[in-house]
């Protein structure tokens, strides 16, 4: 084995993630800050307004890197739920689980920002077309996951059966991701594109890219605390939480 | 890799795959008649026989916006480029209504005419500022690009002024 994979195999190990996600959580959470806090100087102050709906549209630097995160989260979470239905990973089973509270926010926010910017311009707070029905979806599926893991009392098991839905539910990723493709929908199609020019000007993209990059790592920081909490309520009574406990002056 | 985590993996991928043709097959489905909104092309075919309300989408035509004086009643034309019908809607209109917006109007057929209980604006997906939608609309001018839509300029100055 060389070293990058005979590290990624200790990270695996309960105690080695707890000391390495502790280290680097206080890194991620600063750099969403900073990030975070130029992207909303950008969007809120720098950029100008649009054409056609004035400042209205600065819900964009919002509404667009939480639905991002809410289409990433799960993809995340569906990995991490194969990788635990495969090789029974107790540290994958514990991150896919962790994943749907964070997805299940960012859903959330993108639904509910959208809406408060949907009853000014198109003149309605929700309507039954492709996108929005397919989001709404999600956001079932993240709590389906959650309810279903607190559903069952054996910790394995119950993370098991919830990646298992996890897992089946990613079809609906790329549905939420082509609807406003493949149907006439109210929701307009993709401003920012990875091929070819994004129909957003300059001024306005890199404040909502900067954005995206502040809740990518948002989502790194809080995976990685919620994760080290879980570990420790399930391997409460192994050696190495009652050797940290001790160390901590708790004991 | 050992034959159970093998046999696990080739579980998962099948069930993976199986709900993924599943979903697939639904989706084509879907396509043929899931209609979000019938165009007045396909309204005029006689297509919005069959419902008792449907949603009709198309652009507003330019200079057929007619507002009675007294009351919140508007009449306008939802064109597709192809073919015309003309709405009657009482209520208050979104934002992003003006002539050559994308419209959603809900309602159903009286006669000839549409009569629509909502309107929705369709946004499109460009954001650009305003200094640059202008200067786009001069070079348009200038060049006499011949389009359908009179470009963004042309709609601003029917837009409510935007907040400084």
């Amino acid at each position: 084995m060389n070293t990058l994979a005979l590290w990624f195999h200790k990270l695996g190990s309960p105690p080695t993630f707890y000391r390495f996600a502790g280290a680097l959580r206080p890194w991620l959470l600063a750099l969403a800050l900073l990030a975070g806090a130029i992207g909303l100087y950008g969007g809120l102050v720098l950029a100008p307004a649009d054409y056609q709906q004035g400042d209205a549209y600065r819900i964009i630097f919002i509404h667009v890197p939480s639905a991002w995160m809410s289409l990433f989260v799960y993809a995340c979470m569906a990995v991490a739920g194969f990788v635990a239905l495969v090789w029974r990973i107790k540290l994958a089973e514990i991150v896919a689980m962790e994943c749907a509270p964070i997805g299940a926010t960012f859903t959330f926010i993108t639904l509910v920002t959208g809406s408060l910017w949907g009853k000014p311009m198109w003149g309605t707070w929700w309507t039954w077309d492709a996108r929005l029905t397919s989001e709404l979806v999600l956001l079932f599926l993240y709590l389906g996951v959650i309810g279903l893991y607190y559903a069952i009392e054996d910790r394995r098991k119950a993370a098991r059966a919830a990646a298992f839905l996890a897992l089946v539910g990613i079809v609906n990723l790329p549905i939420v991701h082509f609807s406003v493709v493949w149907w006439n929908t109210l929701h307009q199609g993709s401003t920012v594109r990875i091929l070819g020019p994004s129909h957003i000007a300059p001024s306005m993209l890199w404040p909502l890219l900067t954005m995206a990059l502040a809740a990518k790592f948002y989502f790194g920081a809080s995976l990685l605390g919620r994760a080290r909490v879980a570990l420790l309520a399930q391997e409460g009574g192994k050696d190495w939480v009652r050797a940290l406990a001790q160390a901590e002056g708790g004991a | 890799m050992n034959p159970t985590r093998k046999r696990r993996m080739t579980l998962v991928l099948l069930i993976l795959g199986a709900v993924g043709v599943a979903a697939a097959l639904t989706v084509y489905a879907l396509q043929q008649n899931m209609n979000y909104l019938l165009t007045p092309s396909q309204v005029l075919a006689g297509q919005g026989a069959g419902y008792k309300t449907f949603r009709l989408g198309g652009m507003v035509k330019t200079g057929s916006v007619r507002r009675d004086a007294h009351s919140l009643t508007v009449d306008f034309t939802v064109t597709d480029g192809d073919h015309d019908l003309p709405v009657e809607y009482t209520g208050i209109l979104p934002d992003l209504f003006r002539e050559n917006q994308a419209v959603i109007a809900t309602g159903h057929m009286d006669g000839a005419r549409f009569v629509a209980t909502e309107v929705l604006a369709k946004h499109d997906e460009n954001y650009m500022p305003k200094e640059l939608a202008a200067a786009m609309a001069k070079a348009h001018a200038k060049h006499h690009v011949g389009t359908p839509d009179p470009g963004p300029g042309t709609r601003q100055e029917s837009a409510p002024a935007p907040s400084p």
